[in-house]
């Protein structure tokens, strides 16, 4: 991602790790610079402040379970008026339920990734056969002549 | 590092993947923090203001709904920057906050229509589509130069 004008980034840190905590990472990031301002969320944390900062943090932070920890740049720094909770009455901000969807592929991206670095074989991927229409004709006719 | 163009244009995987192959992600996220990090006349700044479809016009033709030409302002660009590009189909999410499935088609239709490298999936529900899917990525990540163009 190419740098910004302002020279700031926002990061968001999802945690999808049997060994690491959102809090541990949240800890690693306390210790390594002030100059940020973090928030811890049920997936993991975000980050933001100068660009370069955020940047270094975040490797450090990935460093701690390389292939189940997963970053992206995020477009409104935390606690937002436009996007944050607290101000717009509650619900979901605009934006989670996709990342909710993600979240929740995340451990397969990880396992594949653990096989990627360990250079397992990939092997040849079965996936079903769509429905033939005279396949689903004859199950329609059986139903009706029950 | 070549610049991925990615669809959905603001995915936690795809772009995590880019990046950690070695490339620069296109994604959506990087043009709205520029938007509302600029100061103009709305304070704060907004993320689609009433110019924008006059910007996206570009993409689209006037007679498109406004909220295309809105989408595409902040897309299009991406797309024009692009040297590479990973379409992943088939995304439940593909409603919801992107929200349009004209624009989706359009994003899809000018990414194949630009004659850059596309790689073409969809997502995986299974360990097996799971590793199918990041190994196609690493590959196709491979294939792409990774000398610094600028």
């Amino acid at each position: 991602m190419g740098a910004h004008e302002d020279g700031t980034l926002t990061k968001l840190v999802v945690i999808s790790s049997d060994s690491v905590l959102p809090i541990d990472a949240a800890l690693e990031i306390y210790e390594s610079e002030t100059n940020i301002t973090i928030k811890e969320t049920c997936f993991g944390t975000m980050v933001t402040g100068p660009e370069d900062v955020v940047n270094r943090v975040v490797k450090e932070v990935v460093k701690l379970d390389k292939n189940h920890i997963f970053v992206k740049e995020r477009g409104f720094p935390p606690g937002d008026d436009r996007r944050c909770r607290a101000g717009r009455g509650g619900g979901p901000r605009p934006g989670f339920h996709f990342l909710r969807n993600e979240i929740g592929m995340l451990p397969i991206i990880g396992k594949a990734l653990d096989d990627y670095d360990n250079n397992v074989p990939l092997e040849k991927v079965v996936r079903p056969e769509k429905l033939k229409v005279s396949h689903l004709k004859d199950i329609i006719e059986s139903e009706i002549t029950r | 590092m070549t610049k991925v163009f990615i669809y959905p244009t603001n995915s936690l995987i795809l772009s995590d993947l880019i990046e950690r192959f070695g490339h620069t992600p296109l994604a959506v996220m990087g043009e709205i923090h520029d938007k509302i990090t600029t100061i103009g006349i709305d304070s704060p700044p907004l993320n689609i203001t009433p110019e924008d479809p006059k910007h996206g016009l570009k993409y689209a033709a006037v007679e498109v709904p406004a909220g295309v030409r809105g989408r595409m302002s902040l897309i299009g660009p991406l797309i024009d920057e692009a040297e590479a590009a990973i379409i992943v189909d088939d995304a439940a999410i593909s409603f919801g906050c992107m929200g349009c499935a004209r624009t989706n088609e359009l994003t899809k239709f000018l990414t194949r229509d630009k004659g850059i490298p596309v790689l073409e999936l969809v997502y995986p529900y299974s360990d097996a589509e799971g590793k199918e899917f990041v190994y196609k990525i690493s590959e196709f990540l491979d294939s792409l130069p990774k000398e610094d163009r600028s």
